[in-house]
């Protein structure tokens, strides 16, 4: 019983019911939802596989995410950024159709990863040397992003045909899950370990919920907003990879279109408040796979992709009005009317 | 008493002014005859500001009466009360610093041609007169406002403000950021601008200047209205008094805690500290085991003092010692490596972090100091935090409570207890009893002369409770208008004595 209250209390209540409706949804509409085959070459495939796999790269950036909005901010640039940083990497490694790359693999995937670090630093002094506020500093990069990695392919799709990028987005010969989740495990244990074994997070919540105390209390707190910016850029450029590869190409129109929203939905799904403050790695995933559950469900039962996201809407809605303060309160109020009721009536009956 | 009702050009009477939660005017009433210089005074906080934004329509009344002119009003905008003849001029110059000095002059209400275009020749012709022969300014009216130096804006505001016509002239806070100098030759304009039977309501820090300059004060204390003077018939020392609302009696005993005893050693020394506009030439000594006190008025640079202490203000000139080397401060840390440490003023503010939890919040500036890849063991974390619950008495429910929820004692001695966790040697204690039940207070009072007698500890404790820095200090400094006017030292420490000091009229033990 304390544990069942424990659990409805915790804040990750409701983004677990929420995924557990959509899943329960699909167990009763969608034919062998939950079947996972092994396929010829040791590969697992199924629909929660894919999900998942699908999640990988918006999960990513939602751990970045998660950080920054914790300080109070937001970086809407991590979409573009992502464009950017597969630009780079696709550029180094050439659209040779032979399948040569133009340089060392191992040296476009730094590149890549570089850029996202250097966007992030980018947003960090804007923010936090130059105390522009998240949105319009991050705005920046939202509008310039795709223009520089424009620049950068010349204005044109580059097609990689080298083979061991497509590994990315991909499988590993030999390894039956897909490359990407692992790299998504990869940063979700990273980030649990600096949660955990560094007190960062303390730092963090601190800034986001009172700067002026924080640095009263002797927080560097310029040093703690960079942390967090360059951190999303480093997010960013991973996504950016595994979004690059996903089509084996740069697109610089396209890479990580709009996912710097659905990132920021992840972590608000999760119950992390654009105010800052309190964080939530958990929610954070879960709010990412939810979005990613949906979208995936929505195809199996056949609504059109042009018809989507008017259908996502629709139930995002309802999780983010479930979730809100107010919502709560009436029903907390709800609650306690009844129950004023119903003794009412017992001495009623009594007397 | 009709002729005497003639006399005052503006009468406010039992004014209440209540925002949502907060009384901040309660029943003050306010006289202004013509052609008179009246001072509105009151400490940080009395409500000067907000009686004169009911006057100028900032803020509607919730309860009172304002006549004027002989007329009952009831400003709805500043624009309205502007209108009427009530013009301001505030401390910071609201004019627009990339127009012209005539288009300011005249913005809203210029002179128009025949065919309604704006007349320039004579909007400047009549800007150069207006200010020529009101102000004896010659100056060139088409530079933009911005060329000029912050005291001749302030004079063109005054200009404008005259040339619409006002029959009540509130200066708020004028002299802040004037010179001597120019401040005389504002009150030159005051004194003409009384002479044309203009009404002036002066609202300044500088007990000097109200007595230069002033006819009668209105004095005001915590929203309340404690009486109207004529100011030759008002000494120095009752007027503090009044402000702060204590009646002084000499000789006055009201140490009952056993004091700490200061050790040989000094701690921290300042040589001619000096932050531009905030601390003036500061020496200050403090010994190891030494409680000193910073007493002022709200306003006068106690805070200040302390902030560049823990580093938290820059000095741009003189020396901060300790322990026997000079020392270069850039940020708070500079200063917790030293071991300092500070509680400020405005606890909600600047203190706690309202949505951690009061064990987050006390290991908060140990961890800042260990930095972020030293993260201190849970275990760690919660025997500190119940050491520093138990030491302190901290009324919580369980160490995870939020600090939000504390009363304010309890978060009082939260952010103490963070500071102690840092094991400083000097910690300063901005306000640490505002706000607090009487209990408490007294018990963080005994903590500051405690830690000083057993650990040795220095401490800074500064506060507006006169009493309570006569029981705790064993030295008190005296700040005025961010300068240290007097340094009062054992048996010399007494309220009466305290507030002489800010007056002015304190020489010595005699």
């Amino acid at each position: 019983m304390d544990m069942l209250k424990k659990f409805t209390h915790s804040s990750l209540m409701l983004p677990l019911t929420a995924l557990a409706l959509l899943l329960l949804f699909n167990a009763i509409f969608v034919d062998g939802f939950f079947k996972i085959q092994v396929m010829e070459n040791g590969n697992l495939f199924g629909r929660p596989i894919d999900i998942l796999y699908r999640a990988s790269s918006l999960i990513i950036l939602a751990l970045g995410m998660t950080f920054v909005i914790a300080t109070a901010g937001v970086d809407i640039s991590v979409g573009a950024v992502c464009a950017i940083s597969a630009a780079s990497c696709c550029v180094l490694l050439g659209g040779d159709i032979s399948g040569v790359a133009q340089h060392p693999f191992f040296i476009a995937i730094l590149a890549g990863l570089g850029v996202g670090i250097l966007a992030g630093l980018w947003n960090g002094l804007l923010v936090a040397k130059f105390k522009i506020q998240a949105m319009v500093a991050t705005l920046i990069l939202l509008t310039a992003g795709r223009g520089i990695a424009q620049l950068l392919t010349d204005g044109q799709i580059i097609t990689v045909y080298y083979k061991p990028f497509s590994y990315i987005g991909g499988n590993i010969p030999g390894i039956p899950l897909p490359t990407a989740l692992l790299i998504a495990v990869c940063m979700v244990l990273l980030v649990i370990i600096l949660d955990k074994k560094t007190s960062i997070g303390l730092m963090v919540q601190s800034v986001g919920i009172n700067q002026t105390a924080s640095r009263y209390a002797g927080i560097n707190v310029t040093l703690v907003l960079f942390c967090v910016y360059i951190f999303s850029g480093f997010c960013a450029g991973t996504a950016g990879l595994i979004e690059g590869s996903f089509i084996k190409a740069a697109d610089a129109n396209n890479c990580g279109l709009n996912m710097e929203m659905d990132a920021i939905l992840a972590v608000t799904l999760g119950g992390t408040l654009m105010i800052g403050g309190r964080y939530y790695i958990g929610g954070t995933i879960i709010g990412a796979i939810t979005i990613q559950t949906l979208t995936t469900t929505m195809y199996a039962v056949g609504v059109s992709s042009d018809r989507l996201p008017a259908v996502k809407a629709i139930v995002i809605l309802l999780i983010i009005v479930f979730q809100s303060q107010k919502f709560k309160q009436m029903y907390s109020n709800y609650k306690l009317k009844r129950k004023d009721r119903a003794s009412g009536q017992k001495e009623a009956v009594n007397a | 008493m009709a002729s005497d009702n003639d006399n005052y050009i503006l009468q406010m009477k039992h004014i209440d002014m209540f925002f949502p939660g907060v009384k901040a005017l309660k029943d003050v009433s306010f006289n202004l005859k013509k052609g008179e210089i009246h001072s509105l005074m009151g400490e940080n906080g009395a409500g000067k500001s907000t009686l004169v934004k009911v006057l100028t329509g900032v803020y509607q009344k919730t309860n009172g009466q304002i006549s004027f002119d002989g007329n009952i009003i009831e400003p709805k905008t500043p624009l309205e009360s502007q209108q009427m003849g009530i013009s301001t001029v505030y401390q910071e110059v609201n004019l627009c610093a990339n127009l012209s000095v005539a288009e300011n002059i005249y913005i809203g209400r210029e002179p128009r041609g025949a065919l309604g275009n704006i007349d320039w020749k004579t909007m400047s012709k009549n800007a150069s007169v207006l200010l020529k022969e009101n102000l004896g300014l010659d100056i060139d009216v088409n530079k933009t406002l911005g060329f000029y130096p912050v005291a001749m804006q302030q004079m063109i505001a005054i200009a404008r403000a005259i040339d619409t016509k006002c029959k009540i002239l509130i200066l708020d806070e004028p002299t802040s950021s004037l010179s001597d100098k120019e401040t005389e030759r504002l009150f030159d304009i005051m004194r003409s601008l009384k002479a044309k039977g203009i009404s002036i309501i002066f609202i300044s820090h500088f007990l000097e200047q109200i007595y230069t300059i002033c006819d009668r004060i209105t004095i005001l204390r915590d929203g309340t209205y404690v009486g109207e003077y004529e100011i030759r018939n008002l000494e120095r020392i009752d007027l503090i008094s009044k402000m702060m609302g204590k009646e002084i009696k000499e000789n006055d005993i009201e140490s009952n805690l056993d004091k700490s005893r200061p050790h040989e050693n000094v701690f921290l020394e300042t040589r001619n500290m000096t932050v531009p506009g905030k601390v003036k030439n500061l020496d200050l000594k403090i010994r190891e085991g030494e409680v000193i006190g910073l007493a002022g008025l709200l306003g006068s640079g106690r805070t200040e003092i302390a902030e560049t202490l823990f580093g938290v203000l820059q000095k741009s000139s003189g020396s901060i010692n300790i322990d026997g080397t000079d020392i270069r401060v850039k940020c708070p840390m500079d200063m917790m490596n030293q071991k300092i440490a500070f509680c400020p003023e405005d606890r909600k503010v600047q203190g706690i972090i309202g949505d951690l939890s009061v064990r987050e919040n006390i290991i908060l500036a140990m961890q800042a100091k260990d930095g972020m890849f030293r993260h201190m063991p849970r275990s760690r974390q919660n025997e500190l935090a119940d050491y520093y619950i138990d030491l302190l008495r901290i009324k919580v429910s369980d160490r995870e409570q939020l600090v939000s929820n504390l009363s304010g004692g309890n978060q009082q001695k939260v952010i103490i207890a963070r500071w102690l966790a840092t094991q400083p040697s000097l910690l300063i204690l901005d306000e640490p009893t505002r706000g607090i039940d009487v209990g408490t207070k007294s018990e963080i009072e005994n903590l500051a002369v405690t830690l000083a007698k057993e650990k040795g500890m220095s401490v800074i404790f500064i506060s507006g409770e006169l009493a309570e820095e006569v029981r705790t200090c064993s030295r008190v400094l005296v700040i005025r208008d961010h300068e240290k006017v007097a340094e009062l030292s054992e048996d010399e420490i007494s309220t009466a004595h305290i507030m002489q000091a800010i007056a002015g009229d304190y020489h010595g033990h005699a």
